[in-house]
């Protein structure tokens, strides 16, 4: 189950602490952290790692019923490092270890909530949570309707989602299509540190379970944050998206990863001079349908961008979403771009065959452009 | 085979030949539940303290306190058998041989022939019972405390139950609602725990347990109104009949997936002991659900968090249509406690006081040392597993006869009650006359109540109604007041 991921992890996790003396090492690490963390909090970057630790920080010390759950979250820091540092400031009463049984540490995150505390539960990935998905969707996301109202579940699943780099199919799959459909749950696909930050303490504030989708490959990158997104009371509504760029010609409605890739895309086409809107779902459920559609009826484009498969994806609602509501608007149809429709190989050539990249969603958007080559654009002109 | 391994039962267990098991077991049959839970009281709470004499050790794997910090307790219970001692301070019987094996999690000694530990112990696990098949006090009994009052209060529950039951039940079979299921033949389990708990206790049950509701005050018309899904049923119309639940009475709705419940139990029982609340959860589930992976789960990390959580084993003989033989290998549920490192007992869940006095004793140990207990109740399900069975394609219908006529635990107990000079017949003529009317009133009251309005589709799916759903709500309203003819006309809106 651990895989190449596992090893990776652990190869950080060690260079940083040395297994000798490893307990009075955490202690000394935790402390030299935090102090650091104090001279970022002036406001100029930070990790999306630092960014969901941070959070999980201030509101476990804000509200004492907030407890962390899952494997390796404690004596190893976490197994991405996202609660390093938690075991030491709070102690193994909310910072629990697990034996490997996704099915049981979610089944009792499920109960401890159903008593009142605010569980988060990490998954190693949320591949692992499979074992555990009859707890996530029929013990949490059913049970407040099932219960007349009378029994809510304020528990956050969190854990990284979709592909990392050379981990094959058992740890590459994209879950929110899967849970973005089930009612009950609300589905949460941070970007940036201020997403991390924002939605994950509006997640932990929640009354109902959600599912936190982040992304093994985005926790080490850094990104610049204002002094309001550091305060401990910063939060991010549930269910709105955000213009990540503004443009004029196209809309590309994406999240996690991709919208770095989207960006970079957009870059490169402000050259050939096509203005790219990038939107920033940060939501699946409830999928912000309002900003999307106005981003359309704006550009009258639309491309849709995720990794995950392409049937019955978060793409295909987005699509349905829009011939529904502003089919007039379309000038051409829509686009998905989205993962190959087979288990991530692990071959380096197979596996970025197999995920769109960033020359992908350039094309695509030419394409709705009316423009296949750069040589079409000049004749035009 | 199976009914006579029911029958079998030790009555000397004080002195049987048990003790020669490899695998250490708790006995109480020497001293009284009642000595046992004096004892517990007086005693301090630590795992290591010293137990009264009366009562046999208690060994446990190591010895873990899970809150008093952080891991690597192997070196502990490492340096303990190293000394010569027992996690008792008392002289450890392995003290002589000084060759020892060096793993994590304690030290294990040598053996120099090779042997397999047996797939079974030589003898089965025995049975704890008070009252025999005829309701006369067995020969060591010692009786739990059980005045008149609680006594006919008990019985009197136990003879609602299994009204209900039969009434609910052919009710169904008329049409009145979609699904049932009984608990006759297990109306003793039901009633004696719930008689055992106390009110703050939360119990997460199965779904062959609405004796606790009934015990606990959930009136024949609660029950009824969740049947019939009328507007006075507090899940909205939302759960099939017998999902019951009730937050004032501490009991959370039913849940249909197997074994989930388990693991629920196990968190909530967390969430308690961060509290410092001194109660327990208390989880029902049949000889089938212990198959399932929650169950797994749930024994390990009861075990491992330390959390005041009894587990509560129905084992009734079959899985709908799987009997035992084909459900487990091992000597019942009983059994697997302690590979999980956890306590536990096999009780004659027909006999109403042996309950009664299982679940006190491992309540205040649950509470008073946070630890789990697992009980195994040995019973039979005389009805079918639900209006969907028919269990005369699996079984004999003469041995359902025999345990519903001469194995029933409610006729047990009266036998004993009268025993007693506590009941007659013609107070039970009486109360099973006024319990008819009472359900069959229930059941007249409930039907023709109004189903749920519409506004319960969409409310409760999230904590607020969000917009898709107010939007969805209002959309289903404009086409239902446009195509008034194509929808029932009692639909309340």
């Amino acid at each position: 189950m651990w895989g190449a991921v596992g090893r990776q992890a652990g190869e950080v996790g060690r260079s940083i602490l040395t297994s000798v003396q490893r307990r009075s090492n955490d202690n000394a690490a935790a402390m030299a952290w935090a102090a650091s963390k104090r001279l970022m909090s002036t406001g100029s970057e930070i990790t999306v790692r630092d960014a969901l630790n941070s959070a999980i920080e201030e509101e476990m010390s804000a509200d004492s019923k907030v407890f962390v759950t899952g494997e390796e979250v404690g004596e190893y820091q976490g197994a991405y490092k996202v609660t390093k540092g938690l075991l030491q400031k709070f102690g193994p009463d909310r910072v629990l270890d697990t034996p490997i049984t996704e099915a049981g540490f979610t089944g009792l995150g499920v109960g401890a909530a159903f008593m009142g505390l605010k569980p988060i539960v990490e998954f190693m990935t949320f591949n692992f949570a499979m074992q555990a998905i009859d707890h996530i969707i029929n013990s949490a996301a059913k049970t407040n309707y099932m219960s007349g109202g009378k029994i809510s579940v304020p528990i956050v699943f969190r854990g990284p989602n979709g592909a990392a780099a050379g981990v094959a199919a058992q740890h590459s799959q994209c879950f929110a299509a899967w849970y973005g459909q089930c009612p009950g749950l609300k589905v949460l696909v941070p970007y940036s540190s201020e997403d991390a930050r924002g939605l994950l303490k509006a997640a932990i504030r929640d009354p109902d379970p959600v599912v936190f989708l982040e992304n093994e490959l985005l926790y080490g990158e850094t990104f610049p944050v204002s002094p309001q997104v550091l305060d401990p009371s910063f939060t991010l509504p549930i269910g709105k998206a955000k213009i990540e760029r503004e443009g004029k010609d196209i809309t590309i409605a994406t999240f996690s990863k991709m919208v770095g890739y989207a960006l970079k895309a957009a870059d490169e086409l402000a050259k050939e001079g096509i203005s790219v809107e990038v939107v920033n779902l940060r939501s699946i459920r409830p999928l912000d349908r309002a900003t999307i559609n106005a981003s359309v009826r704006k550009t009258s484009r639309l491309l849709t961008l995720e990794e995950g498969w392409p049937q019955h994806g978060v793409g295909a609602e987005i699509c349905a979403s829009v011939v529904e509501e502003s089919f007039y608007y379309l000038d051409a149809p829509v686009e998905r771009i989205c993962g190959a429709d087979v288990p991530m190989p692990y071959a380096a050539n197979l596996e970025r065959l197999a995920v769109p990249q960033i020359e992908d969603v350039v094309r695509a958007v030419r394409r709705a452009c009316h423009r296949t080559s750069v040589e079409d654009r000049r004749e035009a002109a | 085979m199976f009914l006579n391994s029911w029958l079998w039962r030790s009555r000397h267990l004080s002195r049987s030949p048990l003790l020669l098991l490899r695998s250490r077991s708790i006995f109480l049959a020497s001293s009284c539940t009642t000595e046992l839970l004096a004892s517990q009281n007086a005693s301090e709470h630590q795992h290591s303290r010293k137990l009264p004499s009366t009562v046999p050790r208690i060994r446990p794997w190591w010895n873990v306190s899970w809150s008093s910090g952080y891991r690597n307790p192997s070196m502990e219970a490492e340096k303990k058998v190293a000394s010569g001692e027992d996690s008792y301070g008392n002289e450890s019987k392995q003290a002589s041989s000084t060759e020892f094996l060096d793993f994590p999690g304690g030290k294990v000694s040598y053996i120099n022939e090779l042997q397999f530990l047996s797939e079974s112990s030589p003898v089965r696990v025995p049975c704890f019972q008070l009252l025999d098949e005829y309701g006369q006090v067995a020969e060591h009994a010692c009786l739990p405390e059980v005045d008149k009052l609680l006594a006919v209060k008990m019985y009197r529950n136990m003879v609602l139950l299994q009204t209900m039951d039969t009434l609910f039940y052919e009710a169904q079979r008329q049409g009145q609602f979609a699904f049932y299921l009984t608990t006759i033949g297990e109306e003793a389990i039901n009633i004696a725990s719930a008689a055992a708990l106390s009110n703050d206790d939360i119990v997460y049950a199965q779904y062959r347990e609405p004796g606790v509701l009934l015990w606990r005050g959930f009136s024949l018309n609660e029950f009824a109104n969740q049947c019939f899904t009328n507007n006075l049923d507090y899940g909205k119309g939302r759960q099939m009949p017998v999902h019951y639940g009730s937050s004032k009475l501490n009991y959370p709705t039913v849940s249909s997936p197997i074994a989930t419940q388990l693991p629920h139990a196990v968190g909530a029982a967390y969430a308690l002991k961060m509290e410092n609340n001194p109660a327990c959860t208390v989880t029902f589930f049949g000889d089938g659900a212990s198959s399932e992976g929650d169950f797994h789960a749930a024994m390990n990390f009861a075990a491992v968090l330390e959390v005041p959580v009894l587990f509560i084993c129905r084992n009734n003989g079959f899985a709908i249509s799987t009997p035992t033989a084909e459900q487990f290998k091992s000597d019942g549920v009983v059994a697997k406690g302690q590979a999980y490192g956890m306590r536990s007992i096999r009780v004659d869940g027909n006999d109403t006081l042996a309950m009664y006095a299982t679940i006190k004793a491992a309540r205040v140990m649950a509470i008073s040392e946070s630890r789990p207990i697992l009980i195994e109740a040995l019973t039979y399900r005389v009805g079918h597993h639900s209006t969907s069975d028919d269990s005369a394609k699996y079984r004999k219908q003469d041995e359902m006869q025999h345990w519903k006529m001469i194995r029933d635990p409610v006729f047990r107990f009266r036998r004993w009650l009268e025993g007693q000079r506590w009941w007659d017949p013609e107070a039970d003529k009486q109360l099973r006359s006024e319990s008819r009317k009472e359900v069959l009133a229930a059941i007249r009251s409930a039907g023709p109540l109004k189903k749920p309005s519409l506004s319960s589709l969409f409310t409760d799916v999230y904590d607020s109604v969000p917009s898709n759903l107010k939007h969805q709500e209002e959309e289903v309203r404009a086409t239902v007041s446009r195509h008034w003819s194509d929808y029932p006309s009692d639909v309340p809106l």
